[in-house]
């Protein structure tokens, strides 16, 4: 738990994954980490890292070829089947919050060969719902994170929902 | 002499129609798009339904409360159409192949060369160098004609508006947040990334390279890169585009190209002709009317005499 106190003092990022050092490297996994730490529309939560290290098989499942382990993606074992762990390893190191800032289009670099990186949010949505898909985990959307007030006032739900008006039939809603 | 005047003037204009014929060569320059012009590819395998781009939409664009929240997945059931309560809607689609089924968000295409603006006789659409297609809503006069030109049936009419009804559709953004680089609300909400906003031609590059890296993933096609001269707004599907509705029979040709050569006649026909044709009548009765004039004056000096 102080760990998880730690992790949560350093959130800025618009949706955190903090740095997770290989093993290797002698220094412990984090069991949690909080995400969504600057949402608006959903409130934080604790994702937990503890549990979905037990349940895959692979950390390359989620960190690429990051930490060493070996990739199983066609496309990726062309060049990085005798690559070593990376600095890097946390998902916001490479995937940045912004990904469509005039910044970010600008500063692409036409020959390198990832010019198709995902931004934080989708890197994370991607990664974490086509594998909930599989595995027949929750892929509603409040299944991970409650949503705020202002965002039931974004999607005109909840308290927010329209008034007087008949839905036409069904229950929809996650 | 009234018979050779007659054919005569059919010689001369002959000619004159066949001095027009290299006005309309030059009208029939293709526009392939402004070279910055950005644009939204959209890779309807990452879309999951979950209709925030909507939201985005409604909250940025301002537009009245919808009929039913955003997460309310019962809309699915029918196919929506855009309107003036909202630019832009996502339609679910039926999977043929036992798969999941395939979503698809409608907006305005934002055409490299937009039928709407083609047919628009007080001008009040643009089509910005960053490839938004903009209207401006003073100068409509609310004739609709744009909603008959449209191929993709975007441009929605405000019936709801007693006084001053006129033509709502998509903008892109473009005063809220595309004139200053920031991309579509709808694509910075979107969190599946099935959004991806960028310079139109790097989108092109990078669809081709998504479909050849994981060529089981997509139809080889990507749909707005030249249909109807391009669009601004490209899609990357699973199953073949008429299955996302996406209308395939639309051509490669922009609708300008099936006007632009009587298009191109008009100014000449309005403009040139008339100085020409009068000059030529000038010089057929120059020696007519001197004619009358000096029968008039001898039968004047016959009478006084």
């Amino acid at each position: 738990m102080q760990a998880n106190g730690f992790w949560l003092t350093g959130a800025t990022a618009f949706l955190l994954l903090t740095t997770v050092p290989g093993i290797s490297h002698g220094i412990t996994v984090p069991d949690s980490v909080t995400l969504n730490s600057q949402s608006k529309l959903y409130k934080p939560f604790d994702f937990n890292h503890a549990k979905h290290i037990q349940l895959t098989k692979e950390c390359s499942d989620c960190h690429h070829h990051t930490t060493g382990t070996l990739v199983q993606d066609p496309n990726c074992i062309r060049c990085h089947r005798n690559s070593s762990e990376t600095k890097t390893v946390s998902c916001k190191g490479c995937h940045l919050p912004d990904p469509f800032s005039a910044a970010a289009i600008k500063g692409k670099d036409p020959k390198s060969y990832h010019n198709d990186i995902p931004g934080l949010k989708a890197a994370m949505h991607i990664s974490c719902i086509n594998c909930h898909e599989r595995m027949t985990g929750p892929t509603g959307c409040q299944d991970c994170h409650q949503r705020s007030p202002e965002g039931d006032a974004f999607y005109n739900s909840g308290e927010f929902a329209p008034k007087g008006k008949a839905a036409k039939g069904g229950h929809g809603g996650h | 002499m009234k018979r050779r005047d007659f054919l005569k003037g059919c010689l001369i204009g002959g000619a004159a129609a066949s001095i027009g014929m290299p006005a309309k060569s030059w009208a029939v320059g293709s526009f392939e798009g402004y070279p910055d012009a950005m644009g939204v590819l959209v890779d309807t395998t990452r879309c999951i339904g979950c209709r925030s781009c909507e939201a985005a939409c409604n909250k940025e664009q301002k537009l009245p409360e919808p009929n039913v929240p955003f997460d309310d997945t019962s809309v699915f059931e029918e196919k929506r159409r855009t309107s003036e309560k909202a630019y832009t809607v996502v339609n679910r689609y039926e999977a043929t192949d036992g798969q999941k089924p395939p979503f698809r968000k409608m907006q305005c295409n934002h055409c490299n060369e937009p039928a709407c603006l083609t047919s628009c006789f007080v001008n009040a659409y643009t089509k910005t160098k960053e490839g938004a297609v903009i209207y401006n809503s003073k100068v409509c006069v609310g004739c609709r004609t744009c909603m008959v030109a449209c191929p993709f049936n975007i441009p929605a009419y405000s019936y709801s508006s007693a006084f001053g009804p006129v033509i709502k559709k998509c903008v892109l953004c473009y005063e809220t947040r595309l004139k200053f680089g920031k991309p579509p609300a709808c694509v910075e909400i979107c969190p599946q990334e099935a959004l991806t906003f960028g310079l139109r031609k790097d989108l092109i590059k990078l669809g081709h390279e998504r479909i050849r890296e994981t060529p089981e993933r997509y139809v080889d096609h990507i749909y707005g890169e030249k249909e109807l001269g391009g669009t601004s707004w490209l899609y990357l599907s699973r199953v073949p585009s008429e299955q996302i509705g996406l209308d395939e029979t639309v051509g490669n040709e922009p609708i300008i190209s099936n006007v632009k050569e009587f298009l191109g006649m008009v100014p000449m026909v309005l403009t040139i002709w008339p100085a020409l044709f009068t000059g030529i009548h000038l010089l057929a009765t120059r020696n007519k009317d001197h004619g009358d004039d000096h029968h008039n004056h001898s039968g004047q000096e016959d009478g006084k005499k």
